[in-house]
């Protein structure tokens, strides 16, 4: 007669022993979460630091020499010219440039859309856009990337006249098909967390759907719409594959939106992969990348806290 | 209603679907042009056959390396995550710190930009561990500690942590707590009610994670840069620490890099199109499995 599984023989022997040897995997497992975000900060930190530190770097480059200007006065992102050149500007006027166009057209359009899907459509209709959204989010960055430099570059170009095929207004357009999806993810669940009662009590009081909309749920949805546009933010400063191809990749410190440039992501990307390991070039590289993952992180930690106050507000304030 | 307020109300809803209009245009505009182009050159030899300079030949090699790198990816990674959504939804106190360091690791893994990913990938598996296992067991002979599938596939099952976490524990929630209570009321013990009452209620959400993560994998570019994939490779990678080719790097390299830009794009895409239709089928999957357990959610 086949055994029930409670008799087999390790577990009738010491069911304590098992058991505790089970519960000790999945505890691992739950703080191997914890441990994979200190291990991408320590071990990008340990190659970043050198900077700080070695003699040897501080040869070519230190932080300093990549902020301040260089000795002609100018600020050059040239790592392998004779003399390298390391100035953040021109990388932090890129990001900065590309991030603002791909916000401008992501922001409006993903909280117009969080709005028109929690407060007018019809529910039929709210069964069309939202798995449109998912499709968009499950496109591939590479494959954004390709179509902003194969498609929507042309049609920039043509419409706008651009002297660059490549620029911040192409790879914005593209970036913020990137973006859109989690603002308008995050931005719709806040509007949706909006107590019922409170729609109903404005629209007794006398005031239509947009009035509501717009003076009573949006209002009081803030923090969780504040947080889908700080996340949207973190995204588009990290997203590398879209800008590498459609920036130009020239080292501008430029904000002007119709000329190339190169991001902070987009050098990292492109530079690592040809760089000696452990030379000054290399080092600075990580450094970057750590520079990248604090802001993220930062902008993450406000996105989350601006959602989880939200949550508390909604949920001290009426009942669900 | 006066007809300023109407005139308002009709604007402001106008515009809100307009924005949605837009959004869901701009997707309907990228797919288009993508099916519309990369069905053209699409034919059973691209799928089966190996490149032959940008223009020429197939994208075989392609499709197998990215499937080797998600089963890895999967096996290395999904163990982890559904065991974390076990401690989490299972094990621990839901208001104890331990969950609350958990959940806030979750959220900020899963906004570290993919490129971090890269470099970490590069540092911590193939300079540290790598190399570690190279001096250790191959006496310092290169043999781990370069680029290749296992720490590329290895960086991603990382990556995609926060997807399988976050279906998993969707998917436990979705279990009634009555079934729990039926199962501690007959003896059993908590692993017992976990493996034989709430993993087999909740193996579809598991799927769906799984599903979602490895669509996900396959189409991330940014951190298998330099952790291990290679543009052209006359074999196919059998060994854990061989480099391999891949979709996703595939199109990176030949929109960027290719001499002749007319002469590739029938080639580019369909390479493109057919890494759109893995990622979408995976993803489509996904939803189906996702709606029947929201259903069973609803019902609970």
């Amino acid at each position: 007669m086949p055994s029930p599984p409670s008799d087999h023989p390790l577990i009738r022997r010491n069911p304590r022993l098992a058991e505790k040897a089970i519960e000790a995997a999945i505890r691992l497992s739950a703080f191997f979460v914890i441990a994979a975000l200190a291990l991408i900060f320590i071990f990008i930190a340990r190659e970043a630091v050198p900077l700080l530190t070695s003699a040897e770097v501080h040869e070519e480059v230190t932080v300093s020499r990549m902020v301040a200007p260089l000795p002609n006065g100018k600020f050059s992102w040239q790592p392998v010219s004779t003399v390298p050149k390391y100035s953040l500007l021109p990388l932090l006027a890129g990001t900065l440039k590309v991030t603002l166009v791909a916000l401008l057209i992501a922001l409006p359009l993903a909280v117009g859309a969080a709005i028109f899907t929690s407060e007018f459509a019809p529910p039929g209709l709210r069964e069309v856009i939202k798995p449109v959204i998912e499709l968009l989010a499950g496109i591939p960055s590479v494959v954004i990337g390709f179509f902003a430099l194969m498609v929507v570059a042309t049609w920039v170009q043509e419409a706008f006249g651009l002297v660059y095929r490549l620029n911040a207004i192409t790879a914005g357009i593209g970036l913020s098909l990137a973006v859109i999806p989690i603002v308008y993810t995050v931005a719709e669940d806040a509007l949706s967390a909006v107590p019922q009662s409170f729609r109903d009590g404005s629209l007794a009081l006398g005031a239509n759907r947009w009035q509501t909309a717009w003076r009573v749920v949006l209002p009081a949805a803030m923090p969780g719409v504040m947080a889908a546009g700080v996340l949207g933010f973190g995204r588009a400063i990290g997203e590398t594959m879209i800008v590498l191809m459609a920036s130009g990749n020239a080292a501008i410190s430029s904000l002007d939106p119709r000329e190339s440039f190169r991001s902070i992501s987009a050098t990292i990307a492109a530079e690592l992969g040809e760089v000696v390991h452990g030379s000054a070039h290399y080092h600075v590289l990580f450094f970057l990348g750590a520079l990248l993952f604090v802001i993220t992180f930062l902008l993450n930690l406000a996105g989350h806290a601006w959602a989880a106050r939200l949550r508390t507000r909604l949920e001290g304030g009426g009942r669900r | 209603m006066t007809g300023r307020t109407r005139a308002a109300a009709l604007g402001f809803t106008g515009l809100t679907g307009l924005a949605c209009l837009l959004i869901v245009a701009m997707t309907a505009v990228v797919l288009g042009n993508i099916a519309l182009h990369g069905t053209e050159r699409l034919s059973w030899e691209f799928l089966s056959e190996s490149p032959r300079q940008m223009t020429h030949g197939g994208i075989f090699p392609a499709i197998f390396g990215t499937f080797a790198l998600v089963l890895l990816m999967t096996v290395a990674g999904v163990p982890v995550g559904v065991a974390a959504a076990i401690y989490l939804q299972e094990y621990a106190r839901q208001d104890s710190k331990a969950v609350l360091a958990v959940r806030l690791a979750l959220e900020n893994l899963a906004g570290v930009p993919a490129i971090v990913f890269g470099l970490f990938g590069l540092g911590f598996f193939i300079q540290f561990t790598g190399r570690g296992i190279d001096r250790l067991f191959f006496s310092g002979e290169l043999t781990f500690g370069q680029p290749c599938i296992l720490w590329a596939a290895l960086t991603l099952a990382v990556l995609t942590l926060p997807t399988v976490v976050v279906a998993t524990e969707e998917a436990l929630r979705a279990v009634p707590r009555a079934y729990r209570e039926a199962a501690y009321a007959a003896g059993a013990t908590r692993w017992q009610v976990v493996r034989y009452v709430v993993l087999p209620q909740s193996i579809g959400g598991i799927l769906t994670g799984t599903i979602l993560a490895v669509s996900r994998g396959a189409g991330e570019v940014a951190p298998i840069l330099f952790t291990g994939a290679a543009y052209f490779l006359p074999q196919l990678p059998d060994r854990l620490n061989d480099q391999f080719m891949e979709l996703g790097y595939h199109i990176y390299v030949m929109t960027t890099q290719s001499p002749d830009v007319e002469a590739t794009r029938p080639v580019l895409y369909a390479t493109v199109f057919v890494l759109l239709a893995l990622t979408f089928a995976l993803n489509f999957v996904a939803v189906l499995i996702r709606a029947r357990v929201r259903a069973r959610l609803r019902a609970a």
